[in-house]
């Protein structure tokens, strides 16, 4: 009986590892490498990666100058109403992708809220490279705000008092003292939210559509190749497991580059004396 | 020498705390956890606002209720030490200092002995050591005032000794007026001029280390400060002596004068310890069975019945002190003071 157990335990666990690696397998032999490298080079891809490029950094800029003081204020100010504004910065996060996109489209769109005033101020957002932006950022957005706060809320309220005593404002309080000391968790936050940003499908393909070079990115160029060149589909896939690895390997490392909130020994020290 | 005139009130949790006191040399905030003495401090460097009342540095006024002006912390000439220290883990001993004043550094690493320790960082120093960059940061900006929060209760016991010592010479060699809270009144009777006891948010008493052991305004005080704090009833006066009954059943006689009931305060080392009765001057003499011998340094605290009294750790070997033995505690009548209850 207790062998049986032990045997169902185990099986049980290889299982799960099984499911979770085959695909990522399947990519990668389905068909040869070689296969998968000469397609790479196909412009449909080299487009799709252009335009991914283009987008990712200005969408993660903006979340990071926009982001950054959003989770400062709200990690370190108590006010009535707060909770709330916290819930708005975490509802992209759970909300489907494609009712985002739909959101988008009604706000900024050419017949939506906004759309009007962007019109008459020449700016057309929707169906182009912007469009991919604004639905990256808002589907992405949450991953790097939510762990900001959380980076911001674990500094120790003394250092940032005793910055302040030692005759610093707030704003050299906030770029010599907090800033460094949540670099550790704001650094996991952008990694999570960079590799979201890549993977964003669902609101770009509503809001943005998929025009080869304009606005399909590496996400939307699987969807489409899917059916007319599977193997290109393949090598996109591939390549984007790569990147979500790298990322994922980043995220690790940060964990690491974290200094410790308090002046207690770090992290480090009792890796190196265990 | 400048002076920090303090009169504010501040509400916390359970009580508020209500502060008036002139810093003019070193004083120290005695009493319990939670008696507000950090939040004392974390007003005057402006972390926190008063709900009324004054601060001000001579004419530099950095808080005043009546006028709404409430200057932040940067604009207040405060150099405040954590508990903790605080210190950026983040930055350099050097970069630490520097912080607060670029200018001082070195000197301050120099003073404080710790320029060998200018490229470390604060995780990978002892207690001492981060005390020491502690207050070299502090002073880096050069303060008007000095505030310190429970500046030994980090360190053990050894290191302790030595701090004090150093932290009396550098309240002496930098002349500022200096406000440092602790629960420990030993602490504080080595440290400051003046002694405020705190209790619940309230300034029980402010004096002299000496005048509050001769003299404490109320049986809080009294144990506060480290005495023998026993419960009874004036029976009688004889030659100038009240004669009082202690709830404990026995009599002990004192030179106060007072009525009614009344706390005696006897205070330690006042008390002479001996295995039979002493035929010397000491009036009163209680008997007791020892309850404990304490060894502390070279002392040793021994606690007969209700009374501790505080010997020389070579007489308590010398009297065979244990738990259980019959023992006498005798203590003059002028030592013996009265409290009115």
């Amino acid at each position: 009986m207790r062998g049986l157990l032990a045997f169902l335990f185990y099986a049980a666990i290889a299982s799960a590892f099984a499911f979770l690696a085959l695909p990522i397998v399947a990519i990668f032999v389905h068909v040869s490498p070689g296969t998968l490298l000469h397609q790479l080079s196909s412009p449909i891809v080299t487009d799709a990666l252009v335009v991914t490029l283009k987008t990712s950094v200005a969408a993660q800029i903006a979340i990071l100058i926009f982001g950054t003081p959003t989770a400062y204020f709200l990690a370190t100010r108590r006010f009535p109403g707060r909770a709330l504004l916290v819930t708005l910065v975490e509802l992209p996060f759970v909300l489907p992708p494609a009712v985002a996109g739909i959101g988008l489209l009604v706000a900024f769109g050419k017949l939506g809220l906004l759309g009007g005033t962007f019109s008459w101020l020449g700016i057309n957002v929707a169906f182009n490279t912007t469009a991919v932006v604004f639905a990256v950022m808002l589907v992405a957005s949450p991953l790097y705000v939510r762990q900001a706060i959380a980076a911001f809320e674990a500094i120790d309220g003394d250092l940032v008092a005793a910055s302040r005593t030692l005759g610093a404002g707030p704003v050299r309080t906030f770029f010599r003292v907090a800033l460094p000391l949540a670099s550790g968790g704001l650094a996991a936050g952008e990694a999570l939210c960079i590799a979201r940003g890549i993977g964003e499908f669902g609101a770009t393909i509503m809001f943005a559509g998929s025009l080869k070079g304009r606005t399909q990115t590496l996400t939307l160029a699987v969807y489409q190749e899917f059916d007319s060149n599977f193997d290109t589909a393949l090598a996109i896939s591939a390549l984007l497991v790569l990147v979500s690895v790298v990322i994922l390997f980043a995220l690790k490392m940060s964990a690491l580059w974290q200094p410790s909130p308090s002046t207690s020994r770090s992290r480090f020290a009792r890796l190196r004396s265990s | 020498m400048a002076t920090l005139a303090v009169d504010f009130t501040l509400p916390l949790r359970s009580f508020a705390l209500e502060l008036a006191l002139d810093v003019g040399r070193t004083v120290a905030l005695v009493g319990p956890s939670g008696a507000g003495k950090t939040s004392a401090l974390r007003a005057i460097a402006g972390l926190v606002r008063p709900a009324g009342g004054r601060i001000a540095l001579d004419g530099d006024v950095w808080f005043d209720a009546s006028a709404r002006l409430c200057r932040p912390p940067d604009e207040r000439r405060v150099g405040l030490v954590f508990q903790s220290y605080a210190l950026f883990p983040h930055m350099t001993v050097r970069e630490n200092i520097a912080y607060a004043g670029k200018e001082r550094a070195d000197e301050l690493l120099e003073r404080f002995r710790i320029s060998h320790l200018a490229q470390a960082r604060p995780r990978v120093l002892s207690g001492g050591e981060q005390q020491r960059v502690a207050l070299a940061r502090a002073l880096a900006r050069n303060p008007g005032v000095l505030l310190l929060d429970e500046p030994l209760s980090a360190l053990d016991a050894h290191t302790k000794a030595e701090v004090r010592a150093e932290l009396v010479e550098l309240l002496r060699d930098f002349a500022l007026p200096a406000l440092l809270v602790t629960h420990d009144y030993e602490d504080a009777a080595a440290l400051a001029d003046e002694v405020g006891v705190l209790v619940d948010g309230k300034l029980r008493q402010l004096a002299t280390p000496q005048e509050l052991v001769a003299r404490p305004s109320d049986p809080f005080v009294a144990s506060f400060t480290g005495a023998n704090v026993l419960r009874g009833r004036v029976v009688g006066r004889e030659d100038g002596l009240s004669r009082v009954r202690l709830t404990t059943g026995e009599e002990v006689v004192s030179t106060d004068e007072l009525g009614g009931d009344v706390v005696v305060v006897v205070y330690p080392w006042e008390i002479s310890v001996g295995r039979s009765h002493a035929d010397d001057s000491a009036l009163n003499v209680i008997r007791g069975a020892v309850q404990s011998v304490v060894t502390v340094g070279n002392r040793a605290r021994v606690t007969i019945g209700s009374l501790t009294a505080e010997i020389t750790g070579l007489s308590a070997a010398k009297l065979e002190l244990e738990p259980g033995v019959a023992a006498y505690a005798s203590f003059k009548a002028t030592g013996t003071r009265l409290i009115q209850r």
